[in-house]
């Protein structure tokens, strides 16, 4: 079961990684989504893992999981929405400017030779 | 008046000038005037305590483990410091008031005075060097706004500038020396450090200490090499020249070393570096200051010379040349303030302040002339003015140190000053005010109203008064004396006295007078030679070395910074990988110590379908809407695995926020393009693959190596489980910890998503106030619209599952302590609820029926959330201790009432009202380009079944 969690954590974390090193803003945005998902999931998993017992106090019951990853976890899923409503908008604001969902700053020649031609 | 008053007065009172600036100029002086005389009574008030030997203190604690107290004291020192601030202050505004001319902004002028005048009073009043340190980088920040006051001017810019960079710096030095010097006394207070000068000098960091305050006091006090700045910043307007730059800010660095003098002061290093730099500083600023031909100019390196002067007079290290040093800094302040003002006059009436232009204004001035002559002898150091008392005072005590084992070096030295000094006060008048009457002044030059020549008259009145019976500021000056001294020495028994008889200092003095005049005499031919000699030009050297430090930035940071974001992140993901590599193959690795558990079925079954999703979204990506469907199952299968893992309010959690996200992201993909081209290279390509499964790897790696083994130590999750139902009255571990334990991280983490919210909204607003709008009116839509908005049967099913859903949210807010749920999760369902009229009825039906806007829903959760934690104050408990009680109302079985339920109250508003505001404002910029939006819901566009178009229906 824990090769089964780290390996989903290796492989959303290759597949963020992929995705946060494309040109254009929306597959980069994805990217980061993936990659929030590998960090939370990493995070949870600092408490290890634990089936079937989840941290509800209940008489007679010893075992729990561990409740401190998970409220951190909780608030880090609600603000990394924020976070990427913020970034999405920033890349739709500058593509709606500029026409352009490019990610890295164009060469200055290429600009030129754009302006050139049409 | 309490200190603390003294010191906040002038900060408070900075507020009131820019407010009252549409009230006019008088007002606005006015009021400066009066905040400033308030404090100033207020530190009157303190006088009898003072003068009684009562050092008065204030105290309360800041940062207590920092050491960093708000603690405040006032001795003699502070006393006499904070007296010339604030009281040449008073003189200064009242001059300022007529200075400054109507095109100036007055009420911004006068708030930043104000400023500088807290901060200098909170530098002379502090008993803690932490704070002292704050208030000296206050002094530096308003020093250069109030340098820089005539912002069209360059100099005025490049002298603010300068002088920001040297203090700035300075500073900083200053920083590690009160640091160091904190670590060896075991306190920042003052009060402390003063009483432990031998551990302090006998400490190897003793020197480091003593080099890097000393290196913020000669920036702050313009010593050499570092007094270039201070002829720069005379680009300022002349009442802050006055103000900061003879009276008060240069005297910083001397005041601190006063301060610091019973600690600091007679050991070698001391006495070598201070006098050096004192004595250099003082003949250096005489000669140069002889050939200036600005007015200002001139006085500003006067000022360096005699601020080097009462640098020399403390390096000394005596008790004597202490209380010199007080006295010359009483006479100074009062004859050098006079002086800039008189400039500033001359510069104000005949509108240049270049003494070859001038000349025979003793006619034409003749008050103005009164009070600049009797101001520059009190300069030179002629009997029955205060000035000759305390020079006198310097050349005798100059006659007796010894510096390099040489008897004669200082004394001469001193002389060569005070002769150069007496020179150019000579020159001064000689030049400005007699000579012939001109007729090519730029202005007819006349005395100005009594508003610009009182101020100076009534210093140059002091100048006059304590020179013929200097009795009267003895006693004064040797209480500040007695402060600066401590316990480190006694003061001097030597009385003040115009006639001392036929000591050495008195032909010192002679032969500096009469040497003055036979350089006026010869002021000609030595101004050629002066002009004929190389000399290096501090402001070229400076702006050369400012140049090669950004040329040095430059030729670092923009190679690695060329504006390209895959190239960063490629470079950050190699670099943590490599470090985390470094740790892990030289630390030690322990042995597994938990049982890898065995797979299920439906564990396998969720994994493969996440990989399999994950592995689609990467080959797929170009494909951006089925990209967003495949992180749809991403998350999803996160969620359940959350589910699996026994966090069911994560998985709640998840999966609400990933229903809102993707509903986001499909908004966004409204208007970006459906595809993404191929663009990159296949080199570039394999280059990033390897960078992913680098990344994976070690993320794998460290996740799988960490979850077979037991924490180091033992986590603290155990008190949680224990104390969540008897401390917080709840069940729902997780929901303890938000709402309670952690209650303040899930205050400051719903501020932060308002934050993000309201940012969202700020540039949607931006977005929509600029050519974006009009490009969006315009934007033909790339793919056909439906032809009906607003489906029948998604508008009727959600407007009736709309209470249902505010139930479901209900009830998971109410259960949420003790069961899962909680405000976070409640806020998600019913932002889900909401959103889906949006989509379903159109943002115009929607918002109509909108009673409340969202930001203010977002106000409120956070306003509710803080309030529920000030509560807890008023019953003596620090913020957010919460408190529970059970009732029982029949016919309902007993429940709990919970503070914290208050609390998650908060989180719920502000959920909702930042997810709303951020989806709001997408959806006003589809709104935009989709052209008006109907009222009424179920209406149907026809325009899609019309067989006008027929190009677009083959395209289809």
């Amino acid at each position: 079961m824990e090769f089964l969690v780290a390996s989903a954590i290796g492989i959303l974390t290759a597949g963020g990684l992929y995705l946060t090193l494309r040109l254009r803003t929306f597959p980069v945005i994805l990217g980061i989504s993936l990659l929030t998902y590998a960090v939370n999931v990493f995070l949870f998993a600092s408490g290890r893992l634990t089936v079937g017992a989840p941290p509800i106090l209940t008489k007679g019951v010893e075992v729990y999981a561990d409740p401190l990853p998970q409220a951190l976890v909780l608030t880090a899923i609600v603000i990394s929405f924020g976070m990427t409503a913020v970034v999405v908008m920033i890349g739709l604001g500058a593509f709606l400017g500029s026409d352009d969902d490019h990610v890295d700053d164009q060469p200055e020649s290429d600009d030129a030779e754009a302006e050139g031609t049409s | 008046m309490s200190l603390f008053y003294i010191v906040a007065l002038p900060f408070f009172g900075a507020l009131l000038p820019g407010l009252m600036n549409s009230a006019g100029r008088a007002a606005t002086a006015g009021v400066t005037f009066t905040v400033t005389l308030a404090a100033f009574v207020g530190l009157l008030t303190n006088l009898p305590s003072v003068l009684a030997g009562e050092v008065v203190m204030a105290r309360v604690d800041w940062m207590p483990l920092l050491g960093l107290n708000f603690s405040l004291m006032l001795d003699g020192l502070g006393f006499f410091f904070a007296l010339l601030i604030l009281g040449i202050g008073l003189l200064i505004i009242a001059y300022g008031r007529n200075y400054l001319s109507r095109d100036d902004n007055m009420g911004q002028f006068f708030t930043y005075l104000l400023l500088f005048q807290g901060a200098m009073v909170g530098i002379v009043l502090s008993d803690n060097i932490l704070l002292l340190l704050v208030f000296w980088e206050l002094t530096s920040l308003s020093s250069f706004l109030l340098i820089g006051y005539w912002k069209h001017l360059p100099e005025g810019r490049q002298g603010a500038r300068m002088a920001l960079t040297v203090t700035g710096m300075g500073g900083l030095a200053m920083i590690g020396g009160m640091l160091i010097l904190g670590q060896i006394a075991g306190s920042y207070d003052l009060s402390v450090i003063l009483q432990n000068r031998e551990l302090i000098q006998a400490d190897p960091l003793y020197v480091a200490a003593l080099i890097l305050i000393l290196l913020g006091c000669f920036t702050k006090s313009a010593q050499f090499p570092f007094h270039f700045w201070l002829p720069h910043a005379m680009a300022a307007p002349t009442p802050v020249s006055a103000y900061l730059h003879s009276a008060t800010m240069v005297k910083a660095g001397i005041f601190l070393m006063a301060r610091m003098w019973p600690v600091l002061s007679g050991t070698p290093e001391w006495f070598v570096i201070v006098t050096t730099a004192g004595l250099i500083t003082m003949v250096l600023g005489a000669v140069i200051a002889l050939f200036k031909h600005d007015l200002k100019a001139l006085l500003a390196f006067s000022t360096v010379s005699h601020l080097g002067l009462i640098t020399m007079l403390l390096g000394t290290g005596t008790a004597f040349g202490a209380m010199a040093a007080m006295f010359h800094i009483l006479n100074h302040a009062t004859f050098k303030a006079a002086l800039f003002m008189s400039a500033g006059i001359i510069d104000h009436e005949a509108h240049t302040r270049d003494i070859r232009r001038l000349g025979g204004l003793r006619k034409l001035m003749p008050i103005t002339f009164i009070i600049a002559s009797l101001a520059a002898l009190s300069m030179a150091g002629i009997p029955l003015l205060n000035g000759f008392l305390s020079k006198e005072m310097m050349l005798e005590e100059a006659n007796h140190t010894v510096l390099f084992n040489s008897p004669w070096l200082v004394p001469v030295l001193a002389t060569v000053g005070s002769l150069f000094s007496a020179a150019y006060c000579f020159r001064l008048i000689g030049h400005v005010f007699f000579g012939p009457v001109r007729d090519d002044y730029p202005a007819k030059p006349h005395d100005p109203a009594a508003g610009l020549w009182l101020p100076p008259a009534i210093l140059v009145v002091l100048v006059v008064v304590i020179g013929v019976a200097p009795f009267l500021a003895e006693p004064f000056i040797k209480l500040v004396t007695a402060s600066v001294l401590g316990d480190a020495a006694e003061v001097p028994k030597s009385y003040f006295k115009i006639w001392h008889g036929l000591v050495p200092a008195l032909y010192m003095s002679i032969v500096a007078v009469v040497g003055g005049l036979i350089m006026l005499l010869i002021f000609k031919p030595s101004l050629r030679i002066w002009d004929a000699m190389p000399r290096p030009e501090a402001k070229v050297i400076f702006e050369a070395i400012v140049e090669s430090v950004a040329k040095l930035a430059r030729a670092i940071i923009l190679p690695l910074h060329n504006g390209a974001f895959s190239r960063y992140a490629a470079i950050a993901a190699i670099t943590m990988v490599a470090v985390g590599y470094h740790a892990w193959s030289t630390g030690t690795i322990a042995a597994p110590t938990r049982e890898m558990q065995p797979a299920t079925p439906v564990a396998v079954g969720g994994w493969l379908m996440l990989v399999a999703a994950t592995a689609g979204m990467v080959m797929m990506h170009r494909n951006r809407l089925l990209s967003l469907i495949l992180i749809g199952i991403v998350g999803l299968m996160v969620s359940i695995g959350f589910v699996f893992f026994s966090a069911p309010d994560l998985a709640m959690t998840q999966f609400t926020v990933e229903v809102v996200t993707i509903i986001l992201l499909l908004l966004a993909l409204n208007f970006l393009p459906n595809r993404t081209p191929v663009e990159s290279t296949v080199l570039r390509r394999v280059r990033d693959t390897s960078v992913a499964i680098f990344g994976g790897l070690a993320t794998f790696a460290l996740s799988y190596h960490y979850m077979l083994r037991d924490a180091v130590t033992a986590p603290i999750s155990e008190f949680h489980l224990a104390n969540s139902y008897k401390g917080g009255g709840g069940t729902n571990v997780v929901n303890v910890i938000l709402v309670d334990f952690r209650g303040f991280d899930t205050y400051g983490e719903i501020i932060v998503l308002g934050i993000a919210a309201l940012l969202i909204y700020a540039l949607t607003e931006t977005l929509l106030g600029g050519p974006v709008r009009a490009h969006l009116l315009n934007r033909k839509p790339d793919q056909k619209r439906a032809g009906n908005k607003h489906p029948m049967m998604m508008v009727v099913l959600t407007r009736v599952i709309m209470p249902v859903v505010l139930l479901v949210g209900f009830y998971i807010f109410l259960r949420g302590h003790n069961e899962p749920g909680g405000g976070f999760i409640a806020g998600l369902i019913v932002s889900i609820g909401v959103v889906m009229q949006y989509m379903a009825s159109g943002f115009g039906w929607a918002s109509a029926r909108l009673r409340y806007p969202y930001h203010g829903v977002i106000g409120a959760g956070v306003l509710i959330a803080g309030l529920t934690g000030i509560g807890s104050w008023f019953v003596g408990k620090p913020f957010l201790t919460s408190d529970f009680t059970y009732v029982r109302i029949p016919p309902f079985e007993e429940f709990e009432l919970a503070t914290a339920a208050l609390f998650d109250l908060g989180v719920f508003l502000a959920v909702v009202g930042a997810v709303m505001l951020s989806l709001e404002s997408f959806s006003r910029l589809a709104r935009q380009s989709g052209g008006p939006d109907s009222e009424h819901a179920l209406d149907i566009d026809p325009s899609r079944d019309d067989p006008k178009e027929p190009a677009e229906k083959e395209a289809v």
